[in-house]
C-alpha cells in the first residue's frame, strides 16, 4: 500500500500569494476578452469594407502625436513600476522618483483621451459624423471603445497614486505590476487600431 | 503539515447586517442561491409565456383571462394579436436562454460550489463576483421593462435578426423601444456574464488547496472552468454586435442595414450594411451558448451519476477531454444556423465538417455514460432520475443534429418544428434536468435540509413523460413539414396538424404545472424538510466535507488538504465505500 501525498506543486489556498496569482491571471484573461471584442469589431470591419459605400477617410494628423504620447505613457508607467521596484522605504528617492513618473503617466493618459476628443473634433469640424459613411462609424466606435478601456486605467492610475499617497502601507506592487500589463495592451492595442485605420479607413 | 504556515488571509470579512448578508453580498454561496432565484423567476415567466404561446397557437380566438392586463395592444379583450404572439415568443426564448440556461447550470450552482470543491474560502474577486450578478439583474430588469412600455416586447425572436430589429418601428409593434431595450439588456447580460468568466477562470487556477491539481477537480468543476472559457469568448463577441446593433438603431449607423431597404412602405435611411454580419457575429455566440447552457449540466450529472452507482466513470479523464474538445469545436460550427442564408454551398461544408466531428466527443461522453450505468446498482434517488432523464433528453435531442448538421438536409427543415423540437430537448430540458439534478443532490448541503423524495420523483415523472409529449412530436410535425413562427395553425393546409398541437399544448399545461410541485417542495423544504446531515449521500468531493449549510468562510478558518481524487468510490475506506478527497487515508490504486 502506497499513501498518496498532497501534491506540493498546486498552488495554496488564499495566501497572498494565491490572491496575487489569482489577480495577475484575472488581468491576462479580462486582456484576453477586450482582444476578442476587438478582432469582432475588426471582423466586422472586414465585411464592411467590401460593400460599395466604402469610401476613404482621412485621418486628423493629430492621432500620430496622440499615439507618441500613449507610447511615451507606457514608458513612463515602465520607469515608475521599476523605481517603485527599488522602494523599500517610504520616502526614499525611489519612491518619489516612482510616484512622479506615475502622475507623468496620468497626465499622458489623460492627454491621450484629450487628443482623441480633438481628433473627433476636428472630424465634426469637416462634417464627418459617427453616421456620414461607414468608414467614419467605424472609426469613432473604435476609437471611443478604446478610449473607456484607457479611462477604465486612468481611474486605476489615480487609485494607485491614492494609494501611495494616503496609505502608502497597504500600496501592493503587483497592482501597480497589474495596472502596467493592462496599460502597455491598451498602447499595443492602440497601435494596432491606429494602423487598421490607417490602412482600412 | 504544510497547513500551518499558510497565511490566515481571508478574501473578505464576516458578513454583517441584512443588506451585507443578503443584498449586496461578497459570499459566493449567497451569490449562487441571488442566481439561481433569478433563474428561478425567469423559468417560471419564461414557462407562463409559453404556455400562453400554446393555447393562442391551438385555440386562437379564446380568450386568455388576465392577458389584457399584460397589452391592451398585443390582447385586445384577451385576445392574442399574431404580432403579441410573436412578441412572447421572442421574450420567452431570451428569458430561457440568457436568464435561466446560462444563470442556473452555469453562474448558479458554479458560484455556489466551485470555489467549495476546489477547497477556496470564496472567488477571486468577491466584489466582481457580487457585480456581476447584479448586473445581470440589471440586465433583467432592463429586459422586463419591455412589458410595460406602450412599445411592448420586440417581435424579432430571440435572435433579433437584422435588418428587421435594426430600423425601429417601420419593423412592426416592439420594434421601436422594445428592440432597444432587448439590445441594451443583452449588451448589459454580456458585461456581467464577461466579469463572472473572469472570476471563474482566475478562481479555478489559483485559488485550489493544497493537493488540489487540476486532475483532482471533480467532473463539474471541470465542466463550469471550461464553460467559463467559452463564454469569456462567446459574450466578448455577443458585446460588440449589440453595441453596433444599438447604434444602428440609434446613431443612424449602417452595419447591419443594407442600401434600398424598404419595410412598411417607407425607404429606410441606411447604405451598404450587411444583415449577415450580425447573423455571423450572433451565431459566433450563439452556438457555444450551446455548451455554456449544456456543459455544466454534463458535469452535474457526471458528478451525480458516480455518488449514485457507488464507482467511478469508465474514465473521468475522457470525459474532461471530450468537454474540453466540445468547447474548441463549438467555435467553428456557426455557420450551420446560416445554411439557409445562401452562404457559398462551399462555406456550408466547412460549417458540415465539424458540426459534425462535434458529435464524436458528445458521443463517447454517452457511451461512458451508458457503459458505466451497466451493471451498476444505482441508487435510485429524485437526483439520480433526473441525471438519468438528462442522459435520456441528450440522447433523443441530440441524435437529431447528426441530421441538421448536413446542409442538404437542413435546408428542408431548417424552418419547421424539427429544429424547435430538436433544440428544446438537447439544450433547454437537458440542460434543465441538469439543474434539477443539482438542486435535489446539493439542496441538503445548502440548507441542511433534504427535499421531499416522493414529490420529487412525482416531479420526475410527470416531467419526463411530459417533455418526450411535447418535443418528441415536434421532431415528427417537423418532418412533414411544419413551419414554425406561425401564430396559429387554423389554415387548410395545416389542419392535419392542429390535433397534434392540442395534444402538445394539454402536455404542455399538465407538465409545467409539475414545476409547481418543484417549486413548493424547494420552499417547503428549505423550512420543514427533514434535517439532513453534512454528507447524507456518502460523497467524496470536499464541498461534503463541511457543514450543512457552510459557513461564511466554506471551511471555518481551515485549510483543506486534497490528498485523492475526486471519485474514491468502492474502496473500503474507514467511513464506508468512499474515501473523501481531504482525507489522509491510504489508498491502494495511490490515487
Amino acid at each position: 500500500m502506497i499513501a498518496s501525498t498532497a501534491s506540493s506543486h498546486a498552488p495554496s489556498l488564499n495566501t497572498a500569494g494565491g490572491a496575487e496569482r489569482a489577480s495577475r491571471s484575472g488581468i491576462w484573461v479580462g486582456l484576453f476578452a477586450i482582444t476578442m471584442s476587438f478582432a469582432a469589431f475588426s471582423s466586422a470591419l472586414f465585411v464592411r469594407e467590401g460593400t460599395p459605400d466604402w469610401g476613404h477617410l482621412v485621418l486628423p494628423s493629430i492621432l500620430y502625436l496622440n499615439t507618441f504620447v500613449l507610447l511615451l505613457s507606457s514608458g513612463t508607467l515602465e520607469l515608475s513600476r521599476r523605481s517603485l521596484a527599488h522602494a523599500t522605504v517610504a520616502d526614499s528617492t525611489a519612491a518619489t522618483g516612482g510616484i512622479g513618473w506615475l502622475l507623468c503617466t496620468l497626465a499622458l493618459g489623460i492627454a491621450f483621451c484629450c487628443g482623441q476628443y480633438l481628433a473627433w473634433q476636428n472630424l465634426r469640424a469637416q462634417g464627418i459624423y459617427l453616421a456620414t459613411n461607414p468608414n467614419s462609424s467605424f472609426f469613432y466606435v473604435l476609437t471611443f471603445i478604446h478610449v473607456l478601456h484607457l479611462l477604465a486605467g486612468i481611474v486605476a492610475l489615480l487609485y494607485l497614486t491614492a494609494r501611495f499617497v494616503f496609505r502608502r502601507a497597504a500600496f501592493r506592487r503587483s497592482l501597480l505590476d497589474n495596472t502596467a500589463i493592462y496599460w502597455h495592451f491598451l498602447c499595443v492595442l492602440w497601435i494596432y487600431l491606429f494602423l487598421l485605420c490607417r490602412m482600412k479607413l | 503539515m504544510a497547513e500551518s504556515s499558510v497565511q490566515q488571509a481571508h478574501v473578505h470579512a464576516p458578513p454583517e447586517g441584512f443588506i451585507r448578508k443578503y443584498i449586496f453580498s461578497l459570499d459566493h454561496k449567497v451569490i449562487g442561491k441571488q442566481y439561481y432565484g433569478l433563474a428561478l423567476v425567469a423559468v417560471f415567466t419564461g414557462m407562463i409565456l409559453s404556455w400562453l404561446m400554446r393555447i393562442h397557437m391551438v385555440w386562437p380566438a379564446a380568450k386568455i383571462p388576465g392577458l389584457e392586463l399584460l397589452s391592451k395592444v398585443g390582447a385586445p379583450g384577451g385576445v392574442m394579436t399574431p404580432e403579441y404572439y410573436l412578441s412572447l415568443l421572442t421574450m420567452h426564448g431570451t428569458l430561457m436562454v440568457f436568464f435561466v440556461l446560462t444563470n442556473a447550470p452555469f453562474a448558479a450552482f458554479g458560484n455556489y460550489f466551485l470555489p467549495i470543491q476546489i477547497g477556496a474560502e470564496d472567488m477571486a474577486f468577491p466584489r466582481f463576483n457580487m457585480m456581476s450578478f447584479w448586473v445581470t439583474f440589471v440586465a433583467w430588469v432592463v429586459l422586463m421593462l419591455a412589458f410595460v412600455i406602450p412599445d411592448g416586447p420586440p417581435i424579432a425572436g430571440w435572435t433579433e435578426y437584422t435588418p428587421l430589429s435594426a430600423v425601429g418601428k417601420d419593423a412592426g409593434p416592439g420594434m421601436q423601444w422594445g428592440a432597444s431595450l432587448w439590445g441594451v439588456s443583452i449588451a448589459i447580460f454580456c458585461i456581467a456574464s464577461l466579469l463572472g468568466a473572469l472570476n471563474f477562470i482566475a478562481t479555478t487556477l489559483d485559488l485550489r488547496a493544497k493537493g488540489m491539481t487540476l486532475m483532482r477537480m471533480p467532473i463539474c468543476t471541470w465542466a463550469w472552468f471550461i464553460t467559463s472559457c467559452i463564454a469569456l469568448l462567446a459574450f466578448a463577441v455577443l458585446l460588440p454586435a449589440c453595441i453596433l446593433l444599438i447604434l444602428d438603431r440609434h446613431a443612424g449607423t449602417s452595419f447591419f442595414i443594407p442600401s434600398g431597404l424598404v419595410i412598411s412602405d417607407r425607404l429606410q435611411p441606411h447604405s451598404g450594411g450587411s444583415p449577415l454580419l450580425w447573423q455571423h457575429l450572433f451565431w459566433f455566440f450563439g452556438h457555444p451558448e450551446v455548451y455554456i447552457a449544456i456543459l455544466p449540466s454534463m458535469g452535474i450529472v457526471s458528478h451525480i451519476l458516480i455518488n449514485s452507482m457507488r464507482k467511478p466513470l469508465l474514465s473521468a479523464k475522457v470525459i474532461i477531454y471530450s468537454m474540453m474538445s466540445i468547447g474548441f469545436l463549438s467555435y467553428m460550427v456557426w455557420g450551420h444556423h446560416m445554411f439557409l442564408s445562401g452562404m457559398n454551398p462551399m462555406s456550408a461544408l466547412a460549417f458540415s465538417f465539424p458540426t459534425l466531428t462535434i458529435t464524436i466527443p458528445a458521443t463517447i461522453m454517452t457511451l461512458i455514460w451508458l457503459g458505466s450505468l451497466y451493471g451498476a446498482d444505482i441508487k435510485i434517488t429524485s437526483a439520480s432520475l433526473f441525471a438519468l432523464g438528462f442522459i435520456s433528453m441528450f440522447v433523443a435531442g441530440g441524435v437529431s443534429g447528426f441530421f441538421l448538421a448536413q446542409p442538404s438536409i437542413d435546408i428542408y427543415l431548417h424552418a419547421t418544428y424539427f429544429v424547435v423540437g430538436h433544440f428544446h430537448m438537447v439544450m433547454g430540458v437537458a440542460s434543465l434536468f441538469g439543474v434539477f439534478a443539482g438542486t435535489y443532490f446539493w439542496f441538503p448541503k445548502m440548507t441542511g435540509r433534504f427535499m421531499n423524495e416522493t414529490l420529487g420523483k412525482l416531479h420526475f415523472w410527470i416531467t419526463f413523460l411530459g417533455a418526450y409529449c411535447i418535443f418528441m412530436p415536434f421532431h415528427y410535425l417537423g418532418l412533414i413539414g411544419n413551419v414554425r413562427r406561425y401564430q396559429s395553425f387554423v389554415d387548410d393546409y395545416m389542419a392535419p396538424y392542429l390535433s397534434w398541437h392540442q395534444f402538445i399544448t394539454i402536455a404542455a399545461l399538465i407538465t409545467g404545472a409539475a414545476q409547481f410541485i418543484f417549486l413548493f417542495n424547494l420552499i417547503y423544504s428549505r423550512f420543514r424538510g427533514a434535517p439532513a446531515p453534512e454528507n447524507p449521500w456518502n460523497a467524496t468531493s470536499l464541498e461534503w466535507s463541511i457543514p450543512s449549510p457552510p459557513p461564511w468562510n466554506n471551511f471555518g478558518g481551515r485549510h483543506p488538504v486534497v490528498y485523492h481524487d475526486p471519485y474514491q468510490y468502492g474502496v473500503k475506506g474507514s467511513k464506508g465505500d468512499f474515501v473523501m478527497q481531504d482525507s489522509p487515508e491510504a489508498l491502494a490504486s495511490g490515487d
